[in-house]
């Protein structure tokens, strides 16, 4: 699904990325665990193909296409979905109308036939019902005024609906309570088919419990340092990043 | 190599501009150039009576000795009035026509224009009067007005059949010498529309107009006099097109509205005339005089606009607010991208009692485009417990693009209340970003968001117009981003 090799980002000329590899097959949820600063917003950035993220070497393959020749749009079309950590405003567009741009112009780009007003709001209401997202969230203007909580659901309500085939959520548990928690797990985990793959970002192990990953990876300073299965997490909770990423050195 | 790359995207990008196509059609001119003889020409061509060529003259007589305003942050090269045609009729216009007397090659334009002026238009309850360069050439749905007593007719026709109430009203709101715009106007306006609504009668269908200029070194010089009676209720929508040309056309237009007691118009325009190519060359300069009086008390005139065309725009429809309790509304959408320059905004004036006015202006710029909103709210003595509410918010797309309010206020009465609003955003690249991601192109992107910043105003707009309007903010932006 992913393959990721020796990969070098720089931003604004300083390297952030250096010299990462990670490879995530179908099926499989891969957690990516590191501190602060050590690179993992840069990671998903690049992966959705931000602007400003510039690639100095290094390669990434997605379904075995090179995915950096991709525009973030076609990346979106062909099925890579990020759950940002901060979701923005869009002040005047309501959130269905955005939906419904968004959905169309990602069937139009893969040659598939536009939804009609009435067929976007019943597959919305729908996923809705499942996230518990209130109606009237729809009838906002797009994350003006919602809470932490209510912006990190509408994320997962899109992400239910576009059907991604690599999903990418960046610190989606942050800001949220332990039933909202649970509900966006439910979420994700409602999607993991052998079709699809996840990777989650996450500071704490606390979203893992609920998404249970099949490898967890280390992230410091731009490489991935250490790698394991779910119980790395646990181990990283316990004593914190400063010592494992020590022992790894 | 780079150089053909350049010309075909050039090319490309001339393409947006759907409504650049000319027709061709054999035109009548008046000579060249700008005297007395030509205001006669025109007046005459038009079987005007006595007192109206007196009237035109007498405004001639005032432009020679006026001088073009200045204080508008626009620039342009001189203009020379005396280089240009004044008056340019398709050949074949039989004085009363029927739809089937229309040359058909005119007909065909407006199919392209998307306004047919066929029985069609009727199911969407949209009366149209299309000016294409000088003359009025079909009203559609005279009969059902005619029912109503509403009258609805090119002003050319207006001067002969009601003179009565076109002495009564032309030049009572835009004075024959209120500025220089105007007052050419007074003198060479070719046709434009009247619409008199009586007593009591809503309008049973939305009225428009579709203005056109097809010639090319031909100034358009419309008049729009609408008067609404006693309890009547009017809504007007404009809409503007023009050929692509290098050269610059004049066109310099006066709307003047009359609102008696307890009566309402809504004006509504979609000014899409051709803006010049992405590197400022040719575009129509626009320079236009609008402004509706609430004569009577109760009374209520809102204005619309939606502003994407025209290299050069200045413009500033107006409200006089005389009766008591009336109400002045001004929603205004002016987008400008590439080259384009507008100096929009509004006057209230508040003279009447317990009158209201209400201002929300959204400015788009783009490219190297300078945009300003300059507006002015003007309560005087006797206009005890006058209010106003002005909003501003000004868009900025890229680095090389301007935008500047320059908002005027005055009160001399104690008990008014004046409020003004106004803030200053970029598009911002999280924002642009998060619709790439999910799966949004960039132009649409663009188009969604400044949609959504300009959505009270489009609110404002009649129904199948603001659908349009949201496409024209799209395409008016393309290629601003990137």
């Amino acid at each position: 699904m992913l393959e990721i090799k020796d990969l070098h980002v720089a931003v604004s000329g300083k390297e952030i990325l250096k010299g990462l590899t990670l490879s995530i097959g179908s099926g499989e949820a891969h957690a990516i665990m590191g501190p602060n600063g050590s690179g993992k917003s840069t990671l998903s950035y690049v992966l959705a193909g931000r602007a400003g993220y510039e690639i100095t070497s290094g390669s990434i393959r997605y379904r075995g296409e090179d995915l950096t020749a991709l525009a973030p749009e076609e990346r979106a079309a062909k099925g890579i979905f990020l759950a940002m950590q901060y979701p923005v405003e869009i002040p005047g567009v309501t959130t269905l109308t955005f939906l419904k741009t968004a959905l169309n112009a990602q069937r139009r780009a893969r040659g598939e036939s536009e939804l009609d007003a009435v067929s976007v709001l019943k597959l919305v209401r729908a996923k809705a019902a499942e996230l518990k997202v209130p109606e009237d969230m729809l009838r906002r203007a797009l994350n003006v005024g919602f809470s932490g909580g209510e912006k990190k659901r509408l994320e997962i309500l899109q992400m239910a609906l576009f059907e991604p085939k690599l999903a990418i959520l960046d610190e989606t548990d942050s800001g949220l309570d332990i039933d909202a928690l649970k509900l966006v797990a439910e979420g994700v985990n409602a999607l993991r088919t052998p079709d699809r793959a996840m990777l989650v970002i996450t500071h704490y192990q606390r979203l893992l419990n609920y998404i249970v990953p099949d490898k967890v990876h280390v992230l410091s300073r731009g490489r991935i340092v250490k790698e394991g299965g779910k119980e790395l997490a646990l181990e990283l909770e316990a004593r914190g990043y400063e010592e494992i990423v020590k022992d790894a050195a | 190599m780079a150089a053909i790359e350049t010309r075909e995207k050039v090319a490309a990008l001339g393409e947006k501009y759907k409504y650049g196509f000319v027709t061709d059609i054999e035109m009548e001119r008046a000579p060249k150039g700008l005297n007395e003889d030509t205001v006669r020409f025109i007046s005459g061509r038009k079987d005007e009576p006595a007192w109206m060529l007196d009237w035109r003259l007498g405004a001639f007589r005032r432009w020679v000795e006026m001088r073009e305003p200045t204080w508008a942050r626009v620039r342009y090269p001189k203009i020379d009035y005396q280089n240009a045609y004044y008056y340019a009729a398709p050949k074949r216009t039989p004085q009363k026509q029927s739809l089937e007397e229309v040359d058909p090659k005119l007909l065909e334009t407006y199919n392209k224009l998307g306004i047919p002026l066929s029985e069609q238009k009727l199911l969407a309850g949209v009366a149209v009067d299309a000016v294409f360069d000088s003359v009025s050439v079909a009203t559609t749905f005279k009969q059902k007005l005619n029912e109503a007593g509403v009258i609805f007719c090119p002003i050319s026709e207006a001067i002969r059949d009601h003179a009565d109430l076109v002495r009564k009203y032309l030049g009572s709101v835009v004075p024959v010498t209120d500025n220089f715009f105007a007052t050419l106007n007074s003198a060479v306006f070719s046709d434009g529309t009247f619409v008199y609504v009586p007593k009591g009668v809503r309008c049973p269908m939305e009225l428009s107009t579709y203005f056109r200029i097809n010639a090319s070194e031909t100034g358009q010089f419309e008049r729009t006099l609408i008067i609404a009676d006693e309890g009547s209720y009017v809504s007007y929508l404009e809409g503007c097109t023009a050929p692509k040309r290098d050269e610059n056309q004049l066109h310099a237009a006066v709307v003047e509205l009359v609102a008696l007691d307890g009566a309402e118009i809504k004006y509504s325009t979609v000014q899409n005339w051709y803006p010049g190519d992405e590197n400022g060359l040719g575009g129509i300069y626009n320079f236009v005089t609008k402004r509706g009086d609430c004569r009577g008390r109760d009374s209520k005139i809102s204005w619309t606009q939606v502003e994407t065309g025209s290299a050069i725009t200045w413009k500033y429809p107006s409200c006089i607010l005389r009766g008591e309790n009336s109400v002045g509304e001004f929603y205004s959408i002016a987008i400008a991208n590439h080259f384009q320059q507008a100096d929009t905004g509004t006057k209230m004036l508040h003279l009447g009692r317990n009158t209201r006015s209400r201002i929300i202006s959204k400015g788009i710029s783009a490219g190297r485009a300078q945009n300003t909103y300059r507006g002015l709210v003007s309560v005087h003595a006797k206009a005890a417990n006058a209010r106003n509410y002005t909003q501003c918010d000004s868009l900025l797309i890229g680095h090389e693009c301007g935008a500047h309010t320059v908002p005027y206020i005055e009160s001399r009465n104690s008990t008014a209340r004046v409020e003004h609003e106004a803030t200053t955003s970029k598009i911002a690249d999280d924002q642009l970003f998060y619709c790439l991601q999910r799966g949004i192109g960039q132009e649409e992107a663009v188009a969604l968001i400044v949609n959504g910043f300009c959505k009270e105003v489009l609110q404002q707009l009649p129904m199948e117009f603001a659908v349009e309007a949201q496409k024209l903010v799209g395409i008016s932006l393309e290629g601003s981003v990137g």
